[in-house]
């Protein structure tokens, strides 16, 4: 719907991503596992490969919760846009159409230290 | 002989009347579109701009005097406090994080209505509304000084409260609150009086003020409790324009009930995440508790909030559409936040700290059906990781809801172990939501939204381009003093030292 205006009314999103500098953003939350209270927020490149990202970046920021040295990437469920998707782990985020804002959910079901999945 | 003459004493409405008599006048130089443009663009039809009354019928000299009086207690009371060092009466300096978020967030807030009431005062065409938003212009700026001077003594002594104006503008929980008034400031105004007559000031201002004023009493702070009382004073006045605007509106038209509905809806919603800041307040920064957030919202939500909707239902109007979703998180929607706000400390201008064994003793007598299942494994989980020396600080920084600007914390609804995921593409652009509610509100007008500063997609932009150091230079965070944890904190040794001085003769 239109934003009721006394004139036309249009406007440039914020956040394209144009304004990151050759940068894209990209989320990611590992489903049952809220020691982290949100979806992570990343800033990498668009060339990056996805195994350099999920063994750099994302590791990393897991590394706080009990299970994350138990995950096994190979055997994890992937999730972007809330669908089911299965990345190739060698192509870069571009290539495996991991668009800017694009959210990425994984789940390593039986690992549940903090959180009983009902 | 002199004949006694009895001077006539004017009566109240005579007195308003002559107050009023050159506002109403009728234009002729230009057509009266012209002098009120903004009245007809929202799709509200007004008949009779005489039938909005202003119940009070206050004039200018006795506003004054009422006002001056307030102000002379208020400021003989704060005198006192400061020359007596009525800071160290506090039962401890933890809970100065709950009103380092308060001045930081809301109190600017109160100069946003000061704002939006004399934009509007100007923009309504009848005599009586033009009054009544005048002077709550003039008590928002009121609010929003003796806010600010009662919690400057604290700045003497304490960290956090340096900056709050910068903090406003820049860091990033702040935004929740400062984007909910940037909505309301860019709206027509009407709908600016159902955002902030009729939303924040009838539905949600007891579950806002009253339990930050009752955590102050319950806590020592005089000064809170100082400016609390001396602004609620003001209340009753803004509860009636608010209520009289909703009543004026679906009394002119029928035409105006589904176009006011939806502004209840989404001001509702929007209100309720500002009240998420409020929820961890009461369940966690209170070192004396008053009640908790569920026990809060069931009073003055559901019991107070359900007898104004059965009341307003003779006009067509319903509850709120978020209410069920917002009571059915209530278990939740304090300790998700929490949780947040405590491993981000190191970007907050206030302290975060562990609860104390006695404080989730209390937490899971208040919560049986949800802290001890789903929120105390990971309280439990961050205390080992602190005991071992290896504090747990989540630098992965958050994804925001486009519309709230909270951090998505929130859960599914009916799931509070999945993260509510919402997403949209719009103008081949994606958008994040942290859920439904913010979503629709998004959805009526995405062009509005999109524009949206957020503040973590922002630090990775021009000039900051991803520095964290320079982030909190921009944000006038003094690392080390304003953030982290309560614990070694200089708040807390400079307390219980000064403290000592005090009470022993140490
Ligand atoms: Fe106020
Ligand atoms: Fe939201």
């Amino acid at each position: 719907m239109a934003v009721i205006a006394l004139k036309e009314y249009s406007a440039v999103p914020r956040d394209l991503v144009a304004n990151f500098n050759g940068k894209q953003l990209v989320y990611a939350s590992w489903d049952h596992h809220l020691l982290f209270a949100a979806p992570f927020l990343f800033c990498v490149p668009p060339q990056m490969t996805f195994s350099e990202w999920v063994a750099g970046p994302l590791t990393q920021l897991i590394a706080a919760d009990p299970d994350a040295k138990a995950v096994d990437w190979s055997s994890v469920q992937w999730l972007k846009a809330n669908q089911p998707w299965t990345p190739n782990f060698a192509g870069s985020l571009a290539e495996n159409g991991v668009v800017h804002k694009d959210q990425i959910r994984f789940r390593t079901p039986g690992l549940n230290s903090l959180l009983t999945v009902n | 002989m002199d004949t006694q003459v009895t001077k006539k004493k004017l009566g109240l409405k005579e007195r308003y009347k002559l107050l009023t008599r050159d506002l109403g006048w009728e234009t002729t130089f230009h057509s009266r579109e012209e002098v009120f443009p903004y009245v007809h663009y929202e799709g509200i039809k007004i008949h009779d701009w005489d039938k909005w009354e202003d119940p009070f019928r206050l004039t200018m000299d006795a506003y004054w005097k009422y006002q001056a009086e307030k102000e002379r207690k208020f400021y003989a009371i704060i005198d006192a406090h400061a020359q007596n060092n009525g800071h160290l009466n506090l039962t401890d300096a933890h809970y100065l994080t709950a009103i380092k978020i308060f001045l930081q967030a809301i109190t600017p807030g109160e100069y946003c209505a000061h704002k939006g009431f004399a934009r509007v005062g100007r923009e309504f065409g009848g005599v009586g509304t033009q009054v009544a938003c005048q002077m709550q212009s003039l008590d928002e700026v009121r609010h929003a000084q003796t806010q600010i001077h009662a919690m400057s003594n604290y700045n003497k002594f304490y960290q956090g409260f340096h900056a709050f104006s910068d903090q406003r503008d820049r860091i990033w929980y702040t935004s929740v609150a400062r984007s909910f008034f940037d909505d309301a400031l860019s709206s027509g105004p009407f709908e600016f009086m159902i955002a902030i007559g009729f939303s924040f000031e009838y539905v949600l201002t007891n579950l806002l003020f009253v339990p930050f004023m009752s955590g102050a009493a319950y806590n020592g702070d005089m000064a809170t409790v100082t400016f609390g009382f001396s602004a609620q004073s003001d209340e009753a006045r803004h509860m009636t324009l608010g209520l009289e605007c909703i009543k004026f509106m679906l009394e002119q038209d029928p035409a105006n009930l589904p176009i006011v509905q939806k502004w209840i809806d989404k001001w509702f919603w929007r209100g309720l995440r500002i009240l998420a800041l409020v929820g961890t307040m009461m369940d966690y920064m209170l070192p004396k508790r008053v009640m908790s957030w569920k026990e809060a919202f069931d009073i003055y939500g559901i019991e107070n909030g359900g007898a104004l909707f059965n009341d307003l239902a003779r006009y067509g109007v319903r509850a709120p559409k978020g209410w069920g979703d917002a009571a059915a998180a209530i278990d939740h929607m304090s300790h998700q936040l929490m949780l947040g706000l405590y491993q981000w400390s190191f970007g907050t201008a206030f302290h975060g700290w562990i609860p104390s064994d006695d404080e989730m003793e209390w937490l899971s007598a208040k919560y049986p059906d949800s802290f001890d299942k789903y929120y105390r494994p990971r309280w439990e989980h961050i205390k080992k990781l602190a005991a071992a020396g290896t504090p747990f600080k989540n630098y992965g920084l958050a994804k925001l809801c486009q519309t709230c600007q909270l951090p998505c914390v929130f859960t599914e609804p009916g799931d509070p172990t999945l993260i509510c995921h919402r997403e949209i593409d719009y103008k081949g652009e994606k958008y994040h939501f942290c859920s439904d509610g913010c979503k629709e509100i998004f959805e009526n007008e995405p062009e509005k939204y999109i524009q949206a500063w957020l503040p973590m997609p922002q630090l990775f932009q021009e000039p900051l381009k991803g520095d964290l150091g320079a982030w909190m230079n921009y944000v006038s965070l003094v690392d080390g003093q304003d953030n982290g944890d309560f614990d070694g904190s200089q708040d807390q040794i400079n307390f219980d030292k000064w403290r000592g001085m005090a009470t022993s003769n140490k």
